[in-house]
């Protein structure tokens, strides 16, 4: 088929595969810039030199749990050339699993902090006052926030939130407590960022959130300053505690320089309907107000997406400084 | 033969620019790695030496000139091509006898050394006639690391200024040559454009003992060229502008106007020959400016053989847009430390202008500032070369021009005024 040079606008004879003027592969793709250039390999217009927008500069994921619906959307932001973050939303069956968080028991619509099971200081995660959980779906969730300062942030983020999301709904399959699994995904997702580095001068880095939600559970594991929230009207509540000194100064991270990786890990039993929100710095900069983020989206657990999509488009209209990843998992205990 | 050199190339840039920026600067440092000096033993070679015989050289410079020849010619390997000019108001074959190179073994060593001792000054200076005659003897070479080595002694009298340019235009690619001006009768001006042309040095050798140790140098550093007719190529976004690409180390050399097109947005600045050595380049593109974020590769640079259409190695400069200042802001620390010794350069060639033109007052301020700006940036070779026209109170920065400046220590000064320090920092660490 012949087809015009994009580059030097020699038109092809049939069957040619590069220009004979000046050897662009005819039929590539076109600059998204200046739509006359020809895309190279590495991503940039042979013509004006721009970089294409790669899949992760704007990425959605719909995923279904049986009735329910999860959403997942990352963008790039307004600031930044690169999308640093990188998310995974996965869905498994799990068998009836032997141990649940207690559910709080104090009456609270919302089980908050105080009903916190786990943590730094109780690994193994306790099996007394852990009541059998039954069979359904988990849905899990993981956000990774790539260090600017680092080498190659993006490919951190990616592979952390790969490896913690595989690793955990693997472990949930088996019939794995949701708290252990997710040390055990913490500790294989710092395994391989840790491998992505050349030296320790050289290491790539990240933070990470991952979110188990079960049919009774809630738990949460984090490193770093990327979050996640419970949203249920009044009772909304941040669910994790930022790794994060003076002056937003990272205190942990994922990566071959961060010596070891001691993630902190929270589960809990919420009394009634919610959505556990799990977010990049790139939102909670604007919206670092439970209850201001749950008024945002008020519908979120009837339609994530759109939950989700309006969270990110909120940050982007408040400036878009750095990247933007929002998961939205509606928990509605009935699954 | 499966050992070749390896080549690698490093950009050194900020790529972030304001909202509306345009103009885009990077270092680029290219290296030469792998087993070069195996590869250059079994590199063709081809060398030619060209020795000014003119009535001026009739003292101990002609004895001292003979010395070096056979210092280089022993320093050739067996099998490299060679031969040796002598030069008046025309070049003559002084070995072998015909306008052709001879091939180096025991016997051609013992006869070109012959023949150099009985090398006789007599006669005047025209330059180009001599380099014409390198570039025909060259001819046959092609693909081979070509250098010659051009001794003079004064300046181009027997030759106008556009004759020599002429030749210049003539020689231009054919081979590399580094000028050596011994005593204080030739012009700097007039070598450096040679020099400059032909891809070469120039250095002062204000006394004659001393060209034997440096033709010895300079032939064992032709021998140590592994990869001949190496070019800087270049490509930019249609819209763009190279503002400039200049060689920034070891040694200052504007190629901006070297450029040969080789295609729609890309064009080859060439480099001569390479041995085991790092060079660096600075430069500066101005290109369309982009969105906030946008990302765009200001220029595409790679190590190329234009002949064989090889590449070396290859980096991008980049540039992205940002509306943070501290971002757009940062000065890369090469970029500001090559900028420096650029200015450092310019500041001495004015003042030495200045000076010549009996305008003291120029001279001291320009070279004045040269001298901090040499102490500051650690170019040590610069700041002693400056001392030698000036007193320089470090305590309190006073500048005074020495009364008399002697002709071989402006000579040093002007040669020296390009050379260029590397950062002192290791920029790695920075």
């Amino acid at each position: 088929m012949a087809a015009i040079c994009p580059v030097c606008s020699l038109e092809g004879l049939p069957g040619e595969r590069f220009c004979e003027e000046c050897g662009t592969p005819l039929g590539a793709t076109l600059c998204a810039s200046c739509g006359a250039g020809a895309v190279d390999a590495d991503g940039y217009c042979g013509r004006c030199g721009v970089r294409q927008p790669t899949g992760r500069d704007h990425a959605e994921i719909e995923l279904t749990a049986g009735a329910v619906r999860v959403a997942g959307v990352s963008d790039r932001g307004l600031r930044h050339s690169h999308n640093e973050d990188a998310m995974a939303l996965t869905v498994t069956a799990v068998p009836a699993g032997p141990y649940a968080a207690v559910p709080a028991g104090t009456g609270d619509p919302v089980a908050g902090p105080a009903a916190w099971q786990g943590g730094r200081d109780a690994f193994p995660p306790p099996a007394a006052g852990r009541t059998p959980g039954g069979a359904g779906h988990a849905i899990v969730g993981v956000v990774c926030d790539g260090v600017s300062t680092s080498p190659r942030p993006e490919e951190a983020s990616q592979t952390a939130a790969d490896t913690a999301a595989a690793v955990l709904a693997e472990r949930l399959a088996a019939g794995a407590d949701a708290v252990a699994a997710t040390y055990q995904a913490v500790a294989a997702a710092a395994g391989a960022v840790a491998a992505l580095a050349d030296s320790p001068f050289d290491a790539p880095a990240c933070t990470l959130v991952s979110a188990v939600v079960d049919p009774r559970h809630v738990t949460v594991g984090w490193v770093g300053d990327s979050r996640a929230y419970w949203l249920s009207g009044p009772g909304s509540a941040l669910l994790t505690q930022d790794d994060a000194g003076p002056g937003h100064v990272l205190t942990a991270w994922l990566g071959a320089d961060a010596g070891e990786v001691v993630p902190h890990v929270r589960s809990f039993a919420p009394e009634g309907p919610g959505v556990v929100l799990v977010c990049s710095d790139g939102l909670w900069n604007y919206y670092p107000d439970p209850l201001a983020l749950a008024q945002a989206v008020p519908d979120a657990a009837a339609d994530p997406l759109a939950a989700a999509r309006t969270l990110v488009d909120l940050a982007l209209q408040a400036g878009g400084r750095d990247n933007i990843t929002v998961l939205v998992i509606p928990f509605t205990g009935r699954r | 033969m499966t050992e070749q050199a390896q080549f690698t190339i490093r950009v050194d840039q900020n790529k972030y620019l304001p909202v509306g920026g345009s103009e885009v600067h990077a270092i680029v440092t290219v290296e030469a790695t792998g087993p070069l000096e195996t590869v250059a033993q079994h590199a063709q070679a081809a060398e030619v030496i060209i020795i000014d015989t003119s009535t001026s050289m009739a003292t101990e410079r002609i004895g001292e000139a003979r010395k070096a020849a056979m210092a280089a010619i022993d320093t050739l390997r067996d099998g490299v091509h060679f031969a040796i000019i002598a030069g008046t108001t025309k070049a003559t074959m002084v070995y072998p006898s015909r306008k052709e190179m001879a091939t180096m073994n025991a016997e051609t060593r013992q006869a070109a050394k012959n023949a150099v001792s009985g090398l006789i000054a007599d006669g005047g200076t025209a330059i180009g006639t001599w380099l014409r005659l390198a570039a025909d003897l060259f001819d046959p070479y092609q693909g081979a690391v070509r250098h010659a080595i051009l001794l003079t002694d004064g300046h181009n009298q027997h030759e106008s200024a556009a004759q020599l340019d002429a030749a210049l235009a003539y020689c231009q690619g054919k081979f590399v040559c580094d000028c050596r001006g011994v005593g204080t009768g030739w012009e700097v001006a007039e070598l450096r454009k040679i020099a400059s042309t032909l891809l070469g040095t120039v250095q002062d050798i204000p006394d004659a003992k001393d060209l034997e140790a440096d033709f010895r140098a300079m032939a064992q550093q032709a021998m140590g060229k592994a990869v001949a007719d190496v070019a800087l190529r270049i490509w930019t976004p249609q819209t763009a502008k190279i503002r400039f690409v200049k060689q920034v180390s070891p040694t200052l050399e504007d190629l901006t106007g070297r450029r040969v097109d080789s295609g729609p947005q890309s064009g080859d600045y060439p480099t001569g020959a390479w041995g085991r050595e790092v060079r660096e380049y600075h430069v500066c593109i101005e290109v369309t400016p982009g969105g906030i974020g946008q990302e765009m590769r200001a220029g595409w640079v790679k190590l190329v053989q234009p002949d064989t259409g090889m590449q070396l190695a290859a980096g991008n400069i980049l540039a992205t847009w940002t509306d943070d200042p501290a971002q757009s802001t940062r000065i890369n620390p090469r970029v500001a430390h090559y900028t420096g010794q650029a200015e450092l350069a310019n500041l001495i060639q004015e003042g030495l202008q200045a000076h010549r033109e009996h305008d003291f007052a120029t001279a001291t301020a320009r070279l004045g500032r040269a001298r901090r700006l040499a102490e500051e940036s650690g170019n040590e070779a610069t700041a002693k070369l400056l001392d030698r026209v000036l007193d320089y109170d470090r305590a309190t920065g006073t500048v005074r021009l020495k009364p008399h400046i002697d002709r071989a220590s402006e000579i040093a000064l002007d040669v020296g005024s390009v050379r260029t320090v590397r950062t002192r920092r290791d920029p790695d660490q920075g």
